[in-house]
């Protein structure tokens, strides 16, 4: 339902020792469509940004030539907290950002504190 | 469908003539301050005056189609500014169920107890029994911190968006000896004094507006804007009166409570917006803000409206 509604890549968190996990993202920006990658890998506590996965670092490293747009979601957190499965109304906000590029050889933390940077000058107030 | 009275479609197609008007004017102000200094107020003006359309054209439709939709409308204005006034509060995770509760069983059952008349109820449903199940569904998720101050905001949110808006449809359940099947007219009359009013107070500080009343807390409220606003849409109202069960005098008290609490109303979620920093309570209507920007001033005066009707007009 979910690759369906939302045409979403499923990642398969049990898929490392078979192959690559991030395959379905590869196929999907080698298809040419933009991909809205969530970097924490999971859902936040709504307060603190949560630390990255390499996920975002592993795919950049492959295709350097796409471009990386940050985006802070603001208030998703309050819809739908962990440990729910019903939401409730409230608004939310997007912000993003001007366009992040992944230089050749860049070590992994230091391009994820850049990302990670980058969000946090998005965050509303 | 209940019976139309025919002085719904003379009044939506007055205010249809007052908006074209509107709109013309807003059109020669355009051609006139383009690229000047006022341009951002007249763009505003502009945008005022689009939603203005929208928003007549959606009570007309419910007015006309009867009072199960305008319950309906009413019911979903209550949903949209609980919405807008939740996103404001420091609600946590622990109010999840609560806010549940709050959106999905307390405002439609509100509203249904409009429809099926039981004013008993819906005099005490969310006073009482919401005011007391909030706070047991947040505390049974056992998270203390601020917990008075979430539960407040919570209880104080519905009461505004839902309780007191509520009010303008219940309306339609008064028993009015001489008046029966022209309800709908009195929350035409209700609504159309209070918008009125925040028109008019707009338009006269616009123009003559020069002593801020809290320039700190709103600084588009002027003493003159208030004035010329309460005096004009008292005047309104007393012209009125034929659509109302009132005498023209008692119309213009009506119309001069409307207006006074729905000041004061507007002034309260001012200090409330001004508290939490923003400007707007959200951006549904184009140039208003949210829909609690638009409906601050009935949230106050409908309940009030409502029992000097009920109090002095009614048979219960």
């Amino acid at each position: 339902m979910i690759e369906d509604v939302f045409n979403a890549v499923l990642v398969d968190r049990g898929a490392g020792v078979h192959g690559n996990p991030l395959q379905p993202a590869f196929d999907a920006i080698a298809a040419g469509q933009s991909l809205i990658f969530f970097p924490e890998g999971t859902r936040g506590d709504g307060e603190t940004l949560g630390p990255f996965k390499s996920g975002v670092h592993h795919l950049l490293k492959a295709r350097p030539d796409a471009e990386v747009v940050p985006v802070w979601i603001d208030n998703a957190y309050r819809v739908m907290p962990k440990g729910f499965f019903f939401p409730v109304p409230l608004l939310c906000s997007m912000s993003f950002g001007a366009v992040l590029r992944y230089e050749v050889q860049e070590p992994k933390e230091a391009f994820l504190d850049r990302l990670r940077s980058a969000m946090l000058e998005l965050r509303p107030q | 469908m209940m019976n139309l009275p025919h002085e719904i479609l003379l009044i939506f197609a007055a205010l249809g003539g007052v908006l074209l008007v509107a709109s013309g004017v807003g059109f020669s102000l355009r051609a006139r301050f383009a690229g000047g200094p006022s341009q951002a107020v007249v763009d505003n003006l502009n945008a005022r005056i689009r939603a203005w359309w929208m928003m007549i054209a959606i009570a007309m439709a419910a007015t006309v189609a009867g009072a199960p939709a305008i319950i309906g409308l009413f019911g979903f204005l209550s949903f949209l500014a609980f919405r807008e006034f939740i996103t404001q509060t420091p609600v946590r995770r622990a109010d999840h169920v609560a806010l549940f509760v709050s959106f999905f069983i307390a405002i439609p059952v509100q509203y249904g107890l409009i429809g099926i008349g039981w004013y008993g109820l819906f005099a005490i449903f969310i006073p009482v029994y919401a005011f007391l199940s909030l706070p047991i569904l947040s505390a049974l998720m056992a998270d203390e911190r601020k917990f008075l101050q979430r539960t407040a905001e919570m209880q104080w949110g519905l009461m505004i968006c839902a309780y007191c808006l509520s009010h303008v449809p219940a309306l339609l359940t008064l028993d009015i000896p001489g008046y029966q099947g022209r309800e709908a007219l009195l929350c035409v009359f209700l609504v159309l004094i209070g918008q009125a009013s925040d028109v008019l107070q707009y338009i006269w500080g616009k123009l003559f507006g020069r002593r801020k009343i809290a320039a700190r807390l709103s600084p588009n409220k002027t003493v003159e804007g208030l004035i010329g606003g309460v005096f004009s849409a008292t005047v309104l109202g007393a012209a009125l009166w034929q659509i109302t069960p009132f005498s023209p005098l008692a119309a213009s008290a009506l119309s001069l409570l409307i207006t006074v609490f729905g000041f004061l109303g507007g002034l309260v979620m001012s200090v409330i917006k001004r508290d939490r920093g923003i400007k707007d309570w959200g951006g549904l209507l184009e140039g208003h803000g949210g829909i609690l920007d638009r409906i601050d001033s009935v949230c106050f005066s409908a309940p009030v409206f409502f029992h000097a009707v009920r109090y002095f007009y009614s048979v219960y």
